[in-house]
């Protein structure tokens, strides 16, 4: 077995985000500045890490009946969890990441990998799969919160690389990138690039508009 | 099924269909998480409160330095920050000593160091009030140059917790300073922008009679007891205008700072 394909797939091949479309609320919130991304990717790897390996664990004595609120206890315990330890940790970060952390219980990624994954797949393979589909939200988050960061506030990481203009410098922020939409823009950017490589992951319509023409009638 | 088994594997035994066993299940991931979730929050409360206290008086120390003049008047005095007094609200009496360690919401809930409020007298929605009070304070030759009162209430959807800076003449808003709030985001969160804020020094809270006339209006203030609303928070800037007016009367701290004008600091 690969057992790594389960790590690698979910990068690009199969990324939750530009193939799936989940998680985008989160990505668009957190994403207004490197340090909170990636304070919410650490927090996000680590709930579906342990979710995963948790809910695979015991997901022989799981009943059909009451598994989404077997499943949701234990992702919300874990949210609950990695929210306190940022608020005693990482105090400042964790106030400007406010509810977001918290809203990890209700990112479609963490519930989608323990339901379809995680119940029919033993541990090991199961902890990896959630590992993948983290980093590979992780990566998008990264690139996005890179590009607004940098576009928007002319920093990285807090530190200043572009001189602004209100410093004496050159470089006037956009300050579109600071708000939400430019987050849909890049992912959807991104998305394009992603399917222009890679034509398998173009989605096929469901359903064909029928001509006029060819349509009953006069 | 074999009997030798012990009572747990029979247990994990059944059918997953089995009634008794979703039943037990939910109860053992329930009681698993609860326990994970109450170690978790019992054992780092203490660093918790620690960011929030520095958060405090990080807030504090900023607020004076927005204050004109003030930090020339520290200097002057040859301090760097405001003393921390207790103070005994039934009485207005200050406790001798610095104050440190003092918690006011630990002691407003504790029956033995706090007093019920009446429904009336309740106007902050505070159920109970602590018996003695955190004040911080600047003084110059006995006279009080700044007073920086702790205060919170019930805002709209969650408890807003402010310091109160008063000019000497204890009546005139120096400052005030949200260090504490989860009102709507957007809309009653705004009470932490520094534009809103912005408008509260200068502000007049009692009239010559001694009524207790500030308040947070719709619309444009119109007077010096009046500061604009937030439009879309109008139950937010009536909470924040509750407890100004809670904590400056004769529940709050009115006792101690009509002491304070009698006496001074003596």
């Amino acid at each position: 077995m690969r057992l790594s394909r389960h790590l690698t797939d979910p990068l690009i091949r199969s990324n939750p985000v530009t193939l799936q479309i989940l998680g985008i609320c989160s990505a668009l919130a957190v994403t207004t500045s490197l340090v909170t991304a990636l304070t919410m990717c650490a927090a996000l790897i680590f709930v579906l890490c342990v979710a995963s390996g948790l809910i695979s664990a015991i997901r022989r004595h799981i009943p059909q009946s009451i598994r989404l609120i077997l499943q949701i206890t234990i992702i919300a315990t874990l949210v609950i969890v990695i929210d306190e330890v940022l608020r005693a940790y990482a105090y400042e970060i964790s106030q400007r990441l406010s509810i977001f952390v918290g809203l990890i219980v209700t990112n479609c990624i963490v519930l989608g990998r323990a339901e379809s994954f995680a119940m029919h797949h033993p541990v090991w393979p199961s902890v990896l799969d959630g590992l993948g589909n983290a980093l590979g939200y992780s990566l998008v988050l990264v690139v996005v919160a890179t590009i607004r960061e940098l576009l928007g506030s002319g920093t990285l990481l807090g530190l200043p690389l572009l001189p602004t203009t209100t410093e004496g410098g050159w470089f006037v922020p956009l300050r579109l990138m600071q708000l939400a939409p430019s987050a849909f823009f890049i992912i959807g950017l991104m998305i394009w690039a992603i399917r222009a490589a890679r034509p398998e992951q173009v989605e096929h319509p469901d359903h064909r508009l029928v001509g006029h023409e060819t349509g009953a009638g006069p | 099924m074999d009997r030798r088994r012990g009572p747990w594997a029979r247990f994990l035994a059944r059918s997953n269909d089995d009634p008794m066993k979703a039943l037990g299940i939910a109860g053992l991931v329930a009681l698993a998480s609860a326990i994970t979730v109450s170690t978790a929050a019992t054992t780092l409360r203490p660093r918790q409160i620690a960011n929030v206290e520095a958060a405090r008086q990080l807030r504090m120390q900023a607020m004076v330095d927005e204050l004109p003049g003030l930090r020339a008047v520290m200097e002057e005095l040859g301090v760097t920050e405001l003393q921390t007094r207790l103070v005994d609200l039934d009485t207005g009496r200050m406790l001798p000593g610095e104050a440190g360690g003092f918690d006011p919401e630990a002691a407003a809930r504790d029956p033995e160091t706090s007093i019920a409020l009446t429904q009336e007298a309740d106007t902050a929605g505070l159920e109970r009030r602590e018996a003695q009070a955190l004040v911080h304070l600047l003084e110059r030759d006995g006279v009080p140059m700044l007073v920086v009162l702790p205060v919170r209430g019930a805002g709209y959807q969650s408890t807003i917790s402010a310091l109160l800076a008063l000019e000497p003449d204890l009546n005139t808003i120096a400052a005030l300073t949200v260090i504490e709030q989860a009102e709507t985001p957007g809309l009653g969160a705004n009470i932490e922008s520094e534009a809103w804020q912005a408008l509260w020094p200068g502000r007049q809270i009692a009239d010559e009679t001694g009524a207790i006339r500030i308040d947070v209006v719709r619309g444009t203030a119109s007077s010096t007891y009046e500061v604009d609303g937030i439009s879309g928070a109008t139950r937010t800037g009536r909470g924040i205008a509750d407890m100004v007016r809670f904590w400056m009367g004769p529940w709050g701290y009115g006792p101690f700072l009509s002491r304070l004008r009698q006496e001074g600091l003596g």
